[in-house]
């Protein structure tokens, strides 16, 4: 509601908010203002909607890639699939602006992120077998070596864009709820949610993995056939959610953070906690983000990483008088 | 119950284990001893179906292990690893309840819970229930993994037996919490399982197991009930000390002694 309240068009009264929306079901007594209900369908709500969506995705993502490399600080950004959705975007608007572009209209920059970020997961996951297992810390490090090249790569893609082209390109990089339409919301949440739902079910055999591979196939876990499909389900949330709004870090690595210090690391709770919490963050830094800087926007990455880092260092010191670590 | 048939097994260039073939027997303790590297772990890990031997055949209750499905492995054979790591914050009651995980169809009962208390009791570890496990020392993670093993095979299952694994069950415990681990073993075979761990203290191993295998070169160089197995001679050629075997009033089974062999000048 107050996020939907805020905006570079103008200030739209909450009262005036609820009053779009409870005519738009049908319920209103009274009609609201046309150019104000423009401006919250069209550009307020999918803003919302956008936020929410995401902060699901990078929670989820985040709270999976952490599980299954057993390591606290794994990230999206670790594993390198931020770095190949980016990778895909830019050689999207680089390079095939005019063929792609044309064909696949506003889509064409969605699909080429979620396609490299799906590539990038790929080449890592196979690169890190050994005996038919995947190992964690091979993964983690071939993600660093893949993240540097897939760097280098945008580098160059960028070197070779016009002004225009790197415009956008950088306004994309940066992170941003403010190109969401309804379409392209409703695109990722057709990945977003069943890939979210799926996850749920994988709770408990994530819990027992925390253990260790080895342990957890004593205790009679699939292993691969898990790993495999976490790998798989962390890529398209990730995927996603860089697509629809760029890379916006710290939401990934830090909602499951601040879930475990408040509840605990069961997956069964993590999970849904770090979506919800995902959500929650994003929109309240995407609030802050408009709020701040009067009519120009900051990116919202920066906010994310200004929110959410005093309270994580917070939950950590008051862990660490706990004797947690 | 728990057999190996023929196994051969290299890492590298490096023949770990060369046509080892052993059978564990219910409601026995076996003793896995051996020299650092002489294949201990390798060969609990084929039994565990952890690793696969290059050759040979790995059978659990008469049917080949791989054949069985996961689960069903799980609710009758647990196994016990060196160490465990785990960096998440888990409550050591958690921690065990992840060893129920092939029982639980839904959620938790209480008679889970009850088996996880029992469990940590039988270990010594009930009062660490509520403390996060990564906080814990490492003789208290051992005893809470041997726990969460042991809540894994509480119950007989309805057919076919129950073993368990365990390496190195009594590494970094103190001395009481070593009696108690190896006491624990010799109940859960007083209850029918069979029980293979890997010990180096050669005591201790006389004192509560049942049968030994003593693994040199990766072959099995001597089996069999371990007060037949275990000679002074036999000490000597495969841990390079000399051995005295001291009778003990009172008790079936020697002390045994040990001290360097002299330095041949």
């Amino acid at each position: 509601m107050i996020s939907a309240s805020y905006g570079a068009y103008e200030k739209v009264r909450a009262p005036e908010v609820w009053r779009v929306l409870v005519s738009k079901i049908g319920l209103g007594h009274s009609q609201p203002d046309a150019r104000v209900e423009t401006v919250v369908m069209e550009l307020r709500l999918p803003r919302v909607a956008l936020a929410i969506l995401a902060g699901v995705a990078l929670g989820l993502a985040g709270a999976t890639l952490q599980g299954l490399f057993r390591n606290p600080l794994a990230d999206p950004a670790l594993i390198g699939v931020s770095g190949g959705a980016a990778l895909g975007a830019v050689v999207v608007i680089v390079l095939l602006q005019d063929s792609l572009h044309n064909w696949l209209g506003e889509f064409g920059v969605p699909v080429g992120a979620m396609d490299g970020a799906l590539a990038v997961t790929f080449l890592i996951y196979h690169l890190s077998r050994v005996d038919g297992r995947t190992n964690a810390a091979l993964m983690l490090l071939t993600g660093l070596a893949l993240n540097a090249l897939v760097g280098s790569a945008i580098g160059i893609t960028v070197y070779l864009a016009s002004d225009e082209q790197l415009r956008e390109w950088i306004f994309w990089s940066l992170g941003s709820l403010g190109h969401a339409d309804w379409v392209q919301i409703g695109v990722a949440a057709l990945f977003i949610g069943p890939t979210a739902l799926g996850l749920l079910m994988l709770a408990k055999p994530l819990n027992v993995l925390l253990l260790g591979e080895a342990e957890a196939m004593h205790l009679g876990v699939p292993v691969q056939r898990v790993k495999r499909t976490l790998v798989l389900c962390s890529a398209l949330l990730a995927g996603a959610a860089v697509s629809v709004c760029g890379t916006i870090g710290f939401v990934g690595l830090m909602a499951p953070h601040l879930v475990r210090l408040m509840l605990g690391p069961d997956h069964r709770t993590l999970l849904p906690a770090s979506a919800l919490l995902g959500a929650a963050l994003l929109l309240a830094s995407d609030i802050a983000a408009r709020g701040v800087g009067g009519f120009e926007e900051l990116p919202i990455g920066v906010v994310t990483a200004l929110v959410g880092a005093p309270i994580f260092l917070l939950l950590l010191l008051r862990a660490r008088r706990k004797g947690e670590f | 119950m728990l057999a190996a048939h023929d196994i051969y097994f290299s890492r590298g260039p490096r023949k770990i284990l060369a046509g080892v073939t052993v059978e564990l027997t219910p409601g026995r303790v076996t003793a896995l001893l051996g020299t650092n590297g002489a294949g201990k772990s390798t060969l609990l890990k084929i039994l565990a179906g952890e690793l696969t031997p290059r050759q040979g055949v790995v059978e659990f209750g008469g049917r080949p292990l791989a054949a069985w499905p996961a689960l069903e492995v799980a609710k009758r054979r647990a196994v016990l690893p060196q160490e465990s790591q785990l960096a998440f914050a888990f409550v050591v009651r958690e921690v065990v309840m992840m060893g129920r995980f092939p029982h639980l169809l839904g959620g938790e009962t209480s008679r889970d819970w009850e088996i996880c208390d029992a469990a940590l009791a039988r270990t010594g570890a009930e009062h660490l229930a509520q403390r996060p496990y990564p906080a814990l020392s490492s003789g208290e993670k051992q005893r809470v993994q041997l726990a969460r093993v042991l809540a894994q095979v509480w119950e007989a299952p309805a057919e076919g037996g129950r073993a368990l694994l365990l390496d190195e069950p009594i590494a970094g415990l103190d001395l009481a919490h070593q009696h108690e681990a190896l006491r624990a073993a010799r109940e859960w075979a007083q209850n029918g399982a069979a029980v293979l761990a890997v010990l180096h203290d050669l005591n201790l191993a006389m004192a509560y197991a049942d049968e030994a295998w003593v693994l040199e070169d990766g072959k099995i160089g001597a089996a069999g009930p371990i007060a037949e197995v275990l000679t002074p001679a036999l000490v000597t050629r495969v841990f390079g000390v000399e051995a005295e075997f001291l009778p003990r009033p009172g008790e079936a089974r020697s002390a045994i002694l040990t001290r360097p062999r002299p330095v041949q000048l």
